[in-house]
């Protein structure tokens, strides 16, 4: 004999719509751009057509993509949130599942979770001057940014875009810098740690090219993702510049698996960088960036 | 208020009642799990008499030390705890979320896997471990992304408590606030008495409980004798955690030599990680079938003291013993305070009797706080 009563504790009722399933969708990749060697690009559509409606997201939100049998990795949206129906996602193969996925071709079906985490500040820097830092793959996350903002372009000040590699073989989208040039009000800085034959732009670290930007301090809302090192010394560089601390905003990485905030793996002191980030406001970030091991 | 000092809706029920307990959560729909002896340890397991308790056996725990030996007594609850808490029932250590399957075409399609949970009874539930429960209760339930597989079984579980009176050399929930009485978070709490048990319920489903057991007042000789074995229990502990605000403390001395002290010592195994029953880390797994036309997605419990934890991009961002102890230190003393508005820490002990060489965490929490004065 079974008593409901006594066998129904009453903390959380397992069918509440609050529990919503961590299960992947479905999504069909309807494009994939080759962007360098190891970097391409999926243009994606959710395959069941209420999922594709209810879909939507911000700038610099992520997905947890899943490839059958292989598992799951996070990686931020580059398209834009008014045409949610097609989520683009640039990815660089590094790791196990990154490298089985560029096997993928238009028409695979792989999983797709999301969206999750913080977006991007855009609608507080409305009005203001935007400067867009970026290092490596890290222009990924950004691309979004970028394109939202030349998109609706009238409602900021000036664009400004940094670019720093590695080496100058490592500019990806170097036609997109050139487009992104044609636009009013609009300036696009390369820097490469080292050059090449024939490479146009700065050679030295992406905080040099700072000088040539001219940033309003007191109006400029700085974007940066890239490799730490890259972060931490264009933050300083910048804060030196008189731009405050609260305008600074960086995205994150660390190893994630749920992306719910319950595995633990992306803790970044007492963050979670799948739900209190990716994105972070630097003086949410400051006490432990740039500490080894956190 | 503390309910060990009150006398209200407090019984006693006699030591030779006590399989009607056992028996009415069986006849309420429960699995009735509790502490058996197994391989030398104390472990829950399914329990249908009592012939299956612990009977007049102790446990005696020191760093890297765990025995069972005989308690000098009859009772059945006279040792402080076994190397699990609630967590393996709640938080499987592995358990599939979801399964992927491909059709001929390639098509893709999954299937959510949650499991339909009995109600289980849990019966010799120490104050640490519903602590630990209402911490996980908070990760994994509080937040914007409640986990349906732990929710379910959370749904089903049913708290039998027991007040410890017989802390081990390692407890120290007295400093850490959780214990030894068992004070919220349960269901029906037990203090053990030589003749019997004194009985209270802490829900309604516990009241229905003790509805059907032949319970007699209890007197005022039984409530004196629990007060004071309660009080011998908090006297007893020698373990504490030091007094301040540790997140401030640790993040403080992150360069503290004591790391590097401990990191010579630790073996990164993650048996601490495993017996501690709020450590909540998993990694997610694929597991396909044989022919790759399934696979299963899991999740394991993980260590924050593996070089996969942090992994990243091609690298670990905690390469080292040193960055691995002080990530999981720094956490669960730290910036767990931040995060749950308290310490991950209910003083059970289990991670240091568990630790192959003994590493005590309020020795290493004590020395980072003495050496940097802030003690």
């Amino acid at each position: 004999m079974s008593n409901a009563a006594l066998t129904h504790g009453g903390h959380i009722s397992p069918h509440s719509p609050s529990l919503k399933s961590r299960m992947p969708m479905v999504a069909e990749v309807i494009d994939r751009i080759q962007e360098s060697d190891k970097i391409f690009t999926l243009r994606l559509s959710l395959h069941n057509p209420e999922q594709r409606q209810e879909y939507r997201f911000t700038p610099g939100q992520f997905n947890m993509l899943y490839l059958h049998g292989v598992g799951e990795v996070a990686i931020s949206i580059a398209s834009d949130p008014d045409e949610p129906h097609i989520l683009a996602h640039t990815i660089k193969m590094i790791g196990r599942v990154t490298k089985a996925m560029d096997r993928l071709i238009v028409g695979s079906q792989i999983g797709l979770r999301g969206p999750f985490g913080q977006s991007w500040p855009l609608i507080q820097a409305e009005g203001g001057d935007i400067l867009v830092v970026t290092g490596g793959i890290g222009c990924a996350p950004t691309v979004g940014v970028i394109n939202y903002v030349l998109m609706r372009r009238h409602r900021y000040g000036k664009l400004t875009i940094i670019q720093g590699v590695k080496h100058a073989d490592d500019l990806i989208w170097r036609e997109r810098y050139d487009y992104w040039r044609t636009f009013p009000n609009t300036q696009v800085l390369v820097a490469a740690d080292h050059g090449g034959p024939l490479w146009p732009f700065r050679v030295g670290p992406v905080t040099e090219v700072f000088d040539d930007a001219g940033i309003a301090p007191d109006d400029t809302t700085v974007m940066m993702c890239g490799p730490e090192g890259m972060m931490i010394a264009g933050t300083k560089d910048l804060l030196e510049r008189g731009v405050p601390e609260q305008r600074i905003y960086l995205s994150m990485e660390r190893n994630m698996q749920c992306a719910v905030g319950h595995c633990g793996h992306c803790q970044f002191g007492a963050q979670f960088l799948c739900r209190q980030g990716p994105i972070f406001q630097y003086p949410d970030v400051k006490p432990l960036l740039g500490i080894k091991g956190f | 208020m503390d309910r060990t000092l009150q006398s209200q809706d407090r019984y006693f029920l006699p030591r030779q009642s006590f399989q009607s307990l056992i028996d009415q959560l069986a006849l309420q729909g429960f699995s009735c799990v509790g502490p058996t002896m197994w391989d030398g340890a104390i472990i829950f397991d399914r329990l249908d008499t009592v012939s299956q308790l612990p009977q007049g056996v102790s446990d005696r725990q020191a760093p890297g030390y765990y025995r069972l030996e005989s308690g000098g007594d009859s009772r059945w609850f006279s040792w402080a705890n076994g190397p699990q808490a609630l967590k393996p029932y709640l938080f499987p250590s592995r358990e599939v979320l979801w399964e992927g399957t491909v059709d001929e075409n390639g098509g893709l399609s999954f299937k959510e896997r949650l499991t339909e949970p009995e109600p289980l009874a849990v019966l010799g539930v120490r104050a640490c471990d519903l602590a630990a429960l209402a911490i996980h209760d908070a990760h994994f339930l509080k937040g914007p992304s409640p986990d349906a597989h732990y929710a379910r079984r959370r749904e089903q579980l049913f708290i039998v408590a027991v007040d410890c009176s017989h802390p081990a050399s390692t407890c120290f929930c007295v400093s850490t606030g959780d214990g030894p009485a068992a004070t919220r978070g349960y269901d029906i709490a037990l203090a053990e008495l030589d003749e019997g048990f004194i009985i209270d319920a802490g829900s309604d489903r516990g009241k229905l409980i003790l509805d059907q057991l032949p319970l007699s007042e209890v007197n005022e000789e039984q409530l004196d004798q629990t007060r004071s074995e309660l009080d011998a229990a908090i006297a007893g502990q020698t373990r504490a955690l030091p007094e301040g605000p540790l997140n401030r403390i640790l993040f403080d001395n992150l360069d503290h030599p004591r790391w590097d002290d401990v990191a010579q010592r630790c073996l990164a195994c993650g048996n601490c990680t495993s017996v501690c029953p709020t450590c909540f880390c998993a990694s997610e797994n694929e597991v396909p079938s044989l022919d790759g036309l399934s696979s299963e997605h899991s999740r394991e419990w993980s260590s924050c003291f593996t070089q996969g934890h942090s992994y990243i991009s091609g690298h670990a961002i905690r390469p080292d013993t040193r960055t691995r102890y002080r990530q999981w230190l720094t956490h669960k003393l730290g910036s767990w305070i931040d995060q749950y508005g308290r310490s991950g820490c209910v003083g059970c002990g289990r991670c240091i009797a568990w630790c192959p060489v003994g590493i005590d965490l309020t020795e290493e929490v004590g020395a980072i706080c003495r050496e940097s004065g802030d003690e």
